[in-house]
């Protein structure tokens, strides 16, 4: 459970974490200039839990993974969008950032509203305003990845 | 029901006779790239896997050419860290930079991608290797260390738009204008998780040069890939490249198409994305007054030999206009060559031009004419997000080399028709 931070349509990859920071790869480096373009004051205000909540083509731009790993270590638990750009969704999945699509609750939720999401069945609850919408649920392909904690178990599993 | 190009290789590539949009599948790899931002997060992942070998030494390319040469200490460790790794494995297309370029220029040169193949690659202008009739698409770090490890990607089946071109350029127009007309018209999300595949006579009249220009940008669409039937130009460029055997694919007579566009190339005029997205397109003559500060002619998208031709053709006995800066970056070692022996970089350097070493250097506002505060570029390349060149204040306007060339003569936007 946590706050939502609240964009509008096609937040891509440069302003999630712009390029003159991408000499690193250190997650914690990366997680301090998160969103700097778009928001400058999200880094000072962003708590573990937090959630971001934007519209359509969220991510799109780069394949940056650089943009889901700022993401995840600024302590965001989840991206809930209209849509997501298709690099973005699977280097989310990739890594273990776990996304939404969901229209509804991407139109209703405001910047601040305090919200849970329900990993398994995609159901998404605003507390602030006593409402409920539903996710899209995850392909079963999608699954088999997040069950073994990211690609990178899933491989390690069969590569033996 | 029949398939489209792109899902015919698909299903090629996953050894199934054929396959359905949505479906997922796990493919055959032909070539894995990565570049010195992506490949370091892809070995840290490959080596967290337990990996010890790549799959195939001389399907793995990695190219440095992001903030190459070196721009700072932290660069500078990045780039020895894939260097050691890519010694360590043998890989056998790693790129030091007196023979390196841009990487989508390159591989395509270097003869690593024919028609056919199935390339990822840890950026998202990989989609620009369609133009040669392969399907190539960006992947993230992970997938690159998943594919370096066991040559495969999974996949799930894309859909199709299908785009019928026919007619011959006017003057002055070439493939980015095309493309900065069809995001205009479909949007940035226009071909979410889509294939947009080109098809119908008038393919012939687009060069090499200006397909490459047209797939690298499927992705500013939204695409997954974009991609071109393989004519006698493509076979020529093969041949020209490569020694690896290519095979041709051709989408079925019933292939189902999302939607359909027709594109009749005689009557596009020069396109100019304004900031802050590529969708934000005006046609040259609905441009007005636009002041400029830098002029960027280069990149993945116009890097190439035709590009820096018809930058040339405008500049040539013209003259910069003081206060502009104009930086010219050739993409690779060869066309930079080639510029020189074709008296190309004379005419640049007499106009008033710099010349940059093959690098992505300016394009993602990484080094090499970065932009300050409320300044405005024009640039050839295939980006104007907030911030992307500099300053989070600064504006980045898309065209062709041709219109950029003009503009940075007029000191505004302009096409070469409004010059004297
Ligand atoms: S030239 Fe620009 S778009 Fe192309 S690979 Fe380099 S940074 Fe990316």
């Amino acid at each position: 459970m946590g706050k939502a931070f609240k964009y509008g349509d096609n937040v891509d990859t440069d302003v999630i974490i712009p390029a003159r920071h991408l000499n690193t790869s250190e997650p914690s480096e990366l997680a301090k200039f998160c969103m700097e373009d778009i928001d400058k004051d999200f880094v000072k205000n962003v708590k573990s839990g937090d959630v971001i909540v934007a519209g359509e083509n969220f991510g799109c731009g780069s394949s940056r993974e650089h943009a889901p790993i700022a993401i995840k270590a600024s302590g965001v638990c989840c991206v809930i969008a209209s849509s997501f750009a298709r690099i973005f969704y699977r280097n989310s999945f990739n890594i273990g950032l776990p996304i939404f699509e969901s229209k509804e609750a991407s139109s209703a939720i405001q910047m601040g509203d305090e919200v849970s999401v329900d990993f398994e069945t995609g159901e998404i609850t605003n507390i602030t305003r006593g409402e409920k919408y539903k996710a899209q649920p995850l392909p079963e392909f999608m699954r088999a990845i997040i069950d073994a904690d990211g690609l990178i178990n899933y491989i390690k599993k069969n590569i033996k | 029901m029949g398939m489209t190009m792109t899902q015919k290789i698909l299903a090629k590539h996953a050894g199934v006779e054929s396959v359905t949009p949505g479906q997922f599948i796990e493919v055959e790899l032909d070539m894995v790239l990565g570049n010195d931002i992506t490949a370091p997060v892809a070995i840290k992942e490959f080596e967290k896997m337990g990996a010890t070998d790549v799959f195939d030494k001389s399907k793995v390319s990695i190219v440095p050419d992001h903030f190459t040469p070196n721009k700072d200490i932290k660069t500078a460790q990045q780039c020895k860290f894939i260097r050691d790794f890519s010694m360590a494995k043998g890989i056998e297309n790693y790129f030091e930079i007196g023979e390196v370029g841009i990487e989508h220029a390159l591989l395509p040169e270097k003869g690593l991608v024919v028609a056919g193949d199935v390339v990822i690659g840890a950026d998202s202008h990989t989609c620009t290797y369609g133009a040669l009739g392969a399907f190539s698409t960006g992947v993230g770090s992970t997938d690159m260390a998943a594919g370096m490890a066991t040559g495969k990607a999974w996949f799930k089946v894309p859909s199709a738009i299908k785009f019928n071109v026919t007619g011959s350029f006017q003057k002055w127009v070439s493939g980015k204008d095309v493309i900065l007309h069809i995001i205009g018209m479909i949007g940035v999300d226009g071909a979410l998780y889509k294939s947009m595949e080109f098809s119908g006579e008038g393919i012939k009249n687009l060069s090499m040069d200006d397909r490459f220009t047209i797939a690298n940008m499927a992705i500013e669409a939204g695409a997954k890939n974009g991609i071109f039937p393989v004519d006698e130009q493509t076979v020529e460029y093969i041949r020209e490249h490569s020694k690896r055997e290519y095979v041709a694919y051709e989408a079925d007579g019933d292939a189902e198409y999302d939607e359909v566009y027709d594109i009749d190339l005689s009557s596009i005029r020069p396109t100019v994305a304004f900031p802050h997205l590529p969708e934000n397109t005006r046609t040259i003559d609905e441009v007005g007054d636009i002041t400029i500060d830098q002029v960027v002619i280069g990149s993945c998208t116009n890097g190439r030999i035709s590009d820096l031709r018809a930058a040339a053709e405008v500049l040539k006995g013209r003259k910069v206009k003081k206060g502009v800066r104009v930086i010219i970056f050739p993409a690779t070692q060869s066309i930079y060559l080639q510029a020189m022996k074709e008296g190309l970089m004379e005419i640049f350097i007499n106009a008033g031009a710099i010349i940059s070493p093959p690098t992505c250097g300016p394009c993602l506002g990484g080094h090499m004419g970065v932009l300050a505060e409320g300044e405005r570029c024009v640039a050839t390349t295939n980006r104007n997000f907030v911030g992307r060149m500099g300053h989070v204040e600064s504006e980045v306007y898309l065209a062709s080399p041709a219109v950029a060339a003009a503009s940075a003569v007029a000191g505004k936007i302009a096409g070469p028709e409004d010059l004297e």
